[in-house]
């Protein structure tokens, strides 16, 4: 056990572990001191100086975040003293910020914003820098805007982009009052080695990192009356999208999600979930294929351990950073593309559509997911797939330009054809899920038995932040036309935010790790915690996100993808075959090796 | 391999790959060519592992980094306070008007770079001034006018 410190904060006794920061120990006794540039996941810098406190006894204010407590400590959190530097702290970083609220993006969730107006800041103590700036906007990616004249260099996204991603596209440029946040010699986003992950974008307190909205074109689409707008919607959009509606973290909120977008006017309510299950067909195919090549044939060529493709954060990663390693890389499209790539194919041929009057759009937890519908590969269907992509965010404001009391909306379900969904195709949105979705249809596909697990739950492959989880699978007792695998132990791995798939990356291409299947993930918890998702998201949140993942799963009929009624009409209707012919024109691409430098 | 290239691989090879070897690398740099190019920062980020970013940030940092090509001769005057009440403007006049450029620029032939700098530590003896390593202090425009044509007809 470690020691307990004693301190006294505002009068108040309080006992807590050595180490614990004065933050931590003030918000023990329900005393919220303000913050900047903290952020639960990452490491503290200190920098923003917002949470500075009185420390009997000492000249300067100690910033609370980075202070750890000592015996005897008196610390006042509002003393005058407190009050007047915290709110000349907000009034320097105004003076230098575009404090054009009405025209943000953020406005109205800014946490800069909601500082300045609890310290009612405003007698313009400070000279406006603002003009003197000459601060750039970079709105030339699909994904992402960086405004600099937002910017607090608070460096959250420089840590995120660093600690949690190990891309570090985003460095801090220059000194003193000339100080910026940059990429390599300024050049626009989509030029560095950005994977457009939003991690930086989910965690900046200001308007200066924000996803590329599309909201205007999405209504404008739906208000054409010449158009069919079919929208999907991803796994961990349901799980999430209530906290930014009135509802506390963890709940599920399908039903209203449906019925929310059915109000909005969209033409069909779809599910990516749908798609999911379709990946896992052609993705588990696709790996026993492989198998079978290095196993049976001896076939040299091919790239073993194989990894899978659903997140375009970790797609653009690897071709950034492994370029060596894309033969690695399932060549199924994610679960979106390949739902773009049906909806006007497949989906429009059934509904007696011309596929140039459909529009496809899609929510996704995600904002690599609008660079990825980008992409020039995806216009499979002679169209481009997916039309516009929009944040669990994005759909909100929609849900709320609407003026409708989310809270209260009845439950619906979501259309037909493609909105049938498994329970293998919910855990897509979290860490593990991918891998144990595959497991559930491979084992199945190879031995006709269920996998040994109780209730289907993998749990060995359940990933958890922080850490690379590895596990085995043996197969026994095959089909005949899988002989080759019997006896065989199949090696997972399964890996969350960039920083841990670049260590699982580095030891295949060090030939240190022999893995037959990766899942990889680029934000922290999986897609639960991606970048377009409600914000604030942080360790917590995730984790009832997560829980309540599985939970969806758990009550939901069929949880195997090859159960997914929709997934067999289809192949039945249109694809024939996993792997066939119309899937490696429709469902399968392939990849760009880019630079890193 | 070209000429930078090896500048680099031997700078490499001498202060090994470790984050903290960055900055000596840089100095070599700097030593060589009077400034580090774009293609230089990728060259040690490839090398030490680094993105090209946190290079660029490091450089971009310190003022004697520079990230722009400098002439033969960097003439920095201190501008601090106290070097600036001995009459750092005079100094500063003095150059612009022998080497027809103005602060921060480089003369046609890339000879000389004017620029200012933070505090040389030499408060006591300002106006001073730095030509590449040397420092140069108690200036005045006569013995400004006299360093100057010095260096000039050096070249």
């Amino acid at each position: 056990m470690s020691k307990k410190i004693n301190l006294t904060i505002d009068g108040i006794q309080v006992s807590v572990d050595e180490g614990t920061t004065i933050l931590d120990a003030a918000s023990k006794l329900n005393i919220h001191i303000p913050t900047l540039c903290y952020h639960e996941d990452l490491c503290v810098a200190g920098n923003c100086r917002v949470c500075v406190v009185e420390q009997e006894n000492s000249r300067t204010l100690p910033a609370a975040c980075a202070m750890p407590v000592a015996e005897g400590m008196l610390i006042h959190t509002n003393s005058g003293k407190v009050r007047v530097a915290r709110k000349h702290i907000v009034e320097l970083l105004l003076s230098e910020h575009n404090a054009d609220c009405t025209k943000c993006y953020k406005n109205g969730i800014c946490e800069l914003q909601s500082l300045a107006s609890q310290m009612l800041t405003g007698d313009h103590m400070f000279l406006d820098l603002v003009p003197d700036k000459r601060y750039t906007i970079d709105r030339f990616n699909s994904a992402i805007i960086k405004d600099d004249s937002r910017c607090i260099r608070c460096q959250r996204c420089v840590r995120t982009c660093e600690e949690l991603q190990s891309v570090s596209a985003l460095g801090v440029a220059y000194r003193g009052n000339k100080m910026k946040i940059s990429t390599f010699f300024e050049h626009p986003l989509f030029e560095v080695v950005c994977t457009n992950c939003g991690q930086c974008v989910n965690r900046c307190p200001t308007g200066a990192l924000i996803e590329r909205n599309y909201v205007d074109q999405v209504w404008d689409a739906i208000y054409d009356t010449s158009k069919h707008v079919v929208v999907q919607t991803a796994p961990a959009v349901r799980i999430a999208l209530g906290e930014t509606l009135g509802f506390a973290p963890g709940k599920i909120v399908t039903g209203k999600m449906v019925t929310a977008l059915k109000r909005l006017g969209f033409d069909a309510v779809l599910d990516t979930d749908f798609a999911a299950d379709l990946t896992i067909i052609e993705e588990g195919h696709e790996l026993l294929e492989r198998l079978k090549s290095a196993l049976v044939d001896k076939d040299p060529r091919v790239a073993l351990p194989m990894a899978t493709s659903c997140s375009p954060g970790w797609v653009k990663f690897l071709e950034h950073t492994f370029p060596e390693l894309l033969p690695n890389l399932s060549t199924c499209k994610s679960p979106q593309q390949m739902f773009g790539a049906l909806v006007k194919t497949y989906y429009a041929k059934k509904k007696k559509l011309d596929p140039k009057n459909v529009v496809s759009v899609s929510i996704m937890p995600c904002t690599a997911k609008k660079f990825e519908a980008d992409r020039p590969e995806m216009r499979s269907s002679g169209y481009k797939d997916v039309d516009y992509v929009l944040t669990t965010r994005e759909l909100a404001i929609m849900i709320t330009q609407a003026g409708l009391e989310f809270e209260k909306l009845p439950d619906s379900h979501f259309d037909s054809i493609m909105g049938a969904s498994t329970g293998a195709a919910v855990i897509f949105g979290t860490t593990g899920g991918v891998m144990e979705a595959a497991i559930r249809t491979v084992y199945e596909l190879v031995t006709g038995r269920d996998v040994p697990f109780e209730d289907l739950n993998i749990t060995p492959v359940r990933g958890t932040e922080g850490e690379v989880r590895e596990a085995t699978l043996l197969i026994t007792k095959t089909k005949p036309e899988f002989r080759f695998l019997e006896g065989v132990e199949l090696k997972c791995v399964v890996a969350n935010g960039l920083a841990y798939a670049k260590q699982v990356m580095q030891n295949v291409k060090d030939g240190t790790a022999s893995y037959h299947f990766i899942e990889i993930m680029a934000c922290p918890g999986g897609c639960l915690g991606g970048g377009g998702q409600p914000i604030p998201t942080n360790k917590e949140i995730r984790a009832k996100r997560k829980e309540a993942i599985y939970k969806e799963d758990m009550g939901m009929p069929l949880r195997k993808s090859h159960d997914n009624p929709d997934v067999q009409e289809i192949y039945k209707d249109f694809l024939v075959k996993p792997l066939g012919h119309k899937s490696h024109e429709l469902l399968h691409t392939h990849y760009t090796p880019r630079k890193r430098y | 391999m070209t000429a930078n290239e090896h500048l680099i691989r031997d700078l490499v090879e001498k202060h090994g790959t470790n984050r903290t070897a960055l900055i000596p690398i840089l100095q070599g740099v700097v030593e060589t060519k009077n400034f580090i190019s774009d293609t230089d920062m990728t060259e040690i980020a490839k090398e030490l592992d680094l993105s090209a970013a946190q290079v660029f940030g490091t450089a971009t940092f310190y003022s004697f980094l520079s990230t722009e090509p400098l002439g033969k001769y960097v003439i920095r005057v201190c501008k601090t306070i106290t070097c600036d009440m001995h009459g750092k403007r005079t100094i500063i006049q003095t150059i612009e008007e022998m080497l027809k450029i103005k602060v921060g620029e480089t003369t046609p032939n890339k000879k000389f770079s004017l620029l200012e700098t933070n505090c040389l530590g030499w408060c006591h003896e300002g106006p001073a001034m730095l030509i590449n390593e040397k420092p140069f202090t108690g200036l005045t425009h006569e013995r400004v006018h006299d360093i100057i044509s010095d260096y000039i007809s050096k070249l």
